[in-house]
């Protein structure tokens, strides 16, 4: 059973959000990290990219397969997680732990369009 | 599509949780628990896979000999018996049918007998080809692909697990070769063979009587491990896998594995071809290729020099074992030199690295 964290928002593609003073931290789901397997490698936007709501804005490659990862807000790349250059392996521990990106995000009404915990649990038992 | 076979030790993956996927026809465990850490237990330890898909043909009659040296690119001619050649089957342009074990097994009635051991996406391709090859001579070729299981127990400790488990001494035991003996009373082929660059054994048996070995291996706290890591393990010592480096267009020569075609020998299916390619020189080449900066070169990926696409990666990974970018790929000969500055797109970006040695990691075979 894949973990899923209250008080987060959630994307069709399996990335969180966690909203803090207009700031987003994204990261991607104990679903989508399970389903990879072991992470290798982050591919990630550098601090002041522009990043869009659905839009692709790195990857994550895991031994077998690299997975495209979509923005699940509009905004400005504040901050990436270099932790993930040296050890890309803790989103595989910890995914709701080890954020990916942080966007000072330009478009507040696309929160509206996310997910909350309950209504991701919903979408991953449709999925599944 | 035609439906997914499994092989004899299917319950016991899914009962292990294994994480299953369609593979050359056969529904197959991709990994138990995680790639790394079944990488690591072959490295280190040792570990254990069904290799049941793989296909088994067994061919006897009076031309026994002659029909394996007429389709295979090794020489099996003076081998004796209980030796293995690696090679391939060619195409008469040069292409590769399949790569292949070829055992010489204790001869019959008829004079010699051989066991052949091919991949499991080519096994009706091959026994095809086999059969219409085989066509004017006196020889019976069997496909016995659904009645063999087959494990492969590798690692350094494969020895003393194969000893204190099932109490069998494969010591002196020589790199290529194979016994054919028993345990618990019924028949079992055993090799030092594999596909993971380190020491190791195959082991052949019914169907029944693999079932049983897994278990015992498994009980005995053997790390089961998948096809995931059985790619990252044959990928890091420059192992072929056929429909990457090697394929019905890329010939042994382009993948580097020329020793195992005897042109001296007077004739085989594809030889006019490699001489040919022999006289006018190579136009593409396997290469390795290590990347400056970290990032995952993936099959089918273009390789670039001079501002141009020079070829496309075959195999590619960040190594488990030593943590580099490396790939295989096939690459135009003139820039196959090793050294030679080339790049590797990778989604929007490019990642330039400089050829290399195919083997990424050095191999740990025993009883050479």
């Amino acid at each position: 059973m894949s973990k899923i964290a209250d008080g987060l928002l959630y994307s069709e593609s399996h990335e969180w959000v966690k909203m803090e003073n207009g700031i987003a931290t994204v990261g991607i789901t104990d679903f989508a990290q399970k389903s990879m397997g072991n992470i290798v490698y982050v591919d990630m936007p550098e601090p002041d990219d522009e990043v869009s709501q659905n839009e692709e804005f790195g990857a994550v490659e895991s031994v077998k397969a690299a997975s495209d990862l979509y923005s699940p807000v509009s905004g400005v790349v504040t901050e990436v997680n270099e932790a993930l250059d040296d050890e890309p392996g803790l989103l595989n521990k910890d995914a709701y732990a080890n954020w990916i990106i942080k966007v000072k995000i330009s478009e507040p009404a696309e929160l509206e369009t996310l997910m909350d915990a309950a209504a991701y649990t919903d979408f991953l038992a449709k999925e599944a | 599509m035609e439906e997914l076979k499994k092989t004899c030790l299917y319950e016991s993956h899914v009962a292990l949780g294994a994480q299953m996927s369609p593979f050359g026809g056969f529904i197959m465990p991709i990994q138990y628990s995680d790639i790394i850490s079944e990488h690591n237990a072959v490295r280190n330890a040792c570990g254990m896979f069904d290799v049941s898909h793989m296909g088994e043909f067994v061919v006897d009659g009076p031309d026994a000999g002659r029909f394996v040296n007429h389709v295979f690119t090794n020489d099996v001619g003076d081998i004796p018996e209980g030796k293995i050649l690696y090679g391939m089957m060619l195409y008469p342009d040069g292409g590769t049918v399949d790569d292949l074990l070829v055992y010489r097994l204790a001869d019959g009635a008829d004079g010699k007998r051989f066991l052949m051991v091919v991949n499991a996406a080519n096994i009706n391709k091959d026994y095809d080809w086999a059969c219409a090859a085989a066509e004017e001579m006196d020889v019976k070729l069997e496909n016995r692909s659904d009645e063999y299981g087959e494990i492969a127990l590798q690692g350094p400790e494969a020895e003393k697990t194969a000893k204190d488990v099932l109490g069998m001494d494969l010591s002196d035991l020589v790199f290529y070769t194979f016994k054919e003996t028993s345990w618990e009373g019924f028949p079992v082929l055993v090799s030092r063979t594999g596909y993971t660059g380190e020491d190791g054994f195959e082991f052949y048996a019914s169907q029944d009587v693999i079932r049983r070995i897994w278990a015992a291996l498994l009980h005995a706290g053997v790390t089961p491990c998948g096809l995931g890591c059985r790619d990252t393990l044959r990928f890091e010592v420059g192992l072929p896998l056929y429909g990457h480096e090697l394929s019905g267009t890329i010939s042994p020569l382009e993948a580097g594995l020329g020793i195992f075609v005897k042109t001296d020998k007077p004739d085989f299916i594809g030889k006019e071809a490699i001489l040919r390619m022999k006289a006018e020189g190579l136009k593409r080449k396997v290469v390795g290729i290590e990347l400056f900066e970290k990032a995952v070169p993936r099959s089918g990926y273009p390789v670039e020099a001079d501002g141009k696409q020079i070829g496309e990666v075959t195999t590619g990974y960040i190594s488990i074992s030593t943590g580099k970018s490396v790939c295989m790929a096939l690459v135009d000969a003139g820039y196959a030199a090793p050294g030679t500055e080339v790049a590797v797109r990778i989604r929007k970006k490019t990642f330039p690295g400089k050829t290399c040695k195919k083997r990424f990691y050095e191999k740990h075979y025993k009883n050479q």
